[in-house]
């Protein structure tokens, strides 16, 4: 590339770059107390963008939203609690609009399961490593009575056969 | 010969554990191969299903000066249609409206939503007005009651005004055919 070409390029990348700062930064939010303010930004961090897949309100500058956000802030003006904003949102939008789900019945295994997986990862390893003392024991002290006379039977076989008389049945 | 067969029946359950990797490989080929078939992650049930319309007091479109409710549009199964100029699959979906309401003696109803009246005045002259009326919702307030997040966006609303079903996105002759119009008979039948 031509360095006029390539100086093109990184003035057109920087201008793409300050359109977007100043089109996040383009709403301001005034609220009357530092509390409000810190609930907004809170909501805002936690809520999801129903038009993107994965950003929060704060990322976002879908049309939607913006919406959201006027809204969030108006509900917090309002006096609004911050379960009364989810709930409201919720019952628009769904379980969809929330980084942190719900505990329900439909929830329950996106809750439960990493738990329940821990469990299961915790209780084969125990099991492994049981099985593995119980191997490393064998042949030492606890066999069972069959066992017992098992090998009693194989040694008795390993002596008659070196001594080189065939065993009795 | 009994004292040889713990041998094989230990080396079966060892044989059977070979096969657990293969297990966990398929489970997962199955959570992957539901997961990515679920097809648009953009569609999210509605919140709104067999609940009322939300209230509102919204302009209407062609007389600015009379305010209408969500009552007025009760009375028998409707649909109400999320829609602006700013919006190309409006303009796709719109003749597919226009059959609709002719071919099926549905009333539809507009959501003016989120522009300029005077240009959707201009777009309805242009392409044919299939709504019975359209509302304005400027700042998208009612969009917001509604779940609504683009459009267009298309409700079906019973006799009483309980939404039934909603489409996001264009309402084309499958759409209608497969989801809309089974659903719209239910109701009148119901009725």
């Amino acid at each position: 590339m031509r360095p006029e070409v390539m100086l093109r390029v990184l003035v057109l990348g920087l201008a793409l770059l300050a359109g977007h700062v100043q089109a996040s930064s383009i709403d301001v939010y005034e609220f009357a107390t530092r509390e409000q303010e810190a609930r907004f930004h809170a909501l805002n961090a936690e809520l999801r963008c129903p038009k993107c897949l994965n950003t929060n309100l704060w990322g976002s500058d879908a049309p939607i939203a913006r919406d959201l956000r006027r809204t969030v802030a108006n509900m917090v003006r309002e006096g609004h609690s911050d379960q009364e904003i989810r709930d409201y949102l919720v019952s628009r939008y769904g379980d969809f609009i929330l980084y942190k789900p719900r505990f329900t019945a439909k929830t329950a295994a996106l809750w439960v399961g990493p738990f329940v997986l821990l469990f299961l990862g915790l209780a084969i390893i125990a099991v492994m490593i049981r099985n593995q003392r119980r191997e490393a024991r064998l042949g030492m002290d606890d066999l069972t009575p069959d066992d017992e006379a098992r090998l009693a039977r194989l040694r008795h076989q390993l002596q008659a056969d070196a001594s080189g008389v065939s065993p009795r049945s | 010969m009994s004292e040889h067969s713990a041998v094989p029946a230990k080396h079966g359950i060892h044989r059977a554990s070979l096969f657990i990797p293969l297990g966990v490989f398929l489970l997962v080929l199955l959570l992957l191969w539901r997961g990515f078939s679920l097809g648009d992650p953009h569609a999210l049930p509605s919140a709104l299903l067999n609940q009322p319309l939300p209230e509102f007091a919204l302009p209407v479109l062609h007389e600015p000066d009379r305010i209408v409710s969500s009552e007025a549009m009760h009375g028998e199964p409707f649909l109400l249609n999320v829609w602006a100029t700013w919006c190309p699959t409006c303009r796709a979906e719109h003749a597919e409206l226009a059959r609709i309401a002719r071919d099926y003696g549905v009333p539809i109803f507009g959501i003016n939503y989120k522009d300029n009246p005077a240009e959707a005045r201009r777009w309805l002259a242009r392409f044919g007005d299939p709504y019975v009326f359209s509302v304005v919702d400027a700042d998208g307030s009612l969009g917001i009651d509604l779940g609504v997040y683009g459009a267009p966006e298309t409700f079906l609303v019973d006799a009483d005004g309980v939404i039934r079903y909603k489409r996001v996105g264009a309402v084309d002759q499958r759409v209608w055919d497969t989801k809309l119009a089974p659903i719209l008979a239910e109701l009148r039948d119901a009725s």
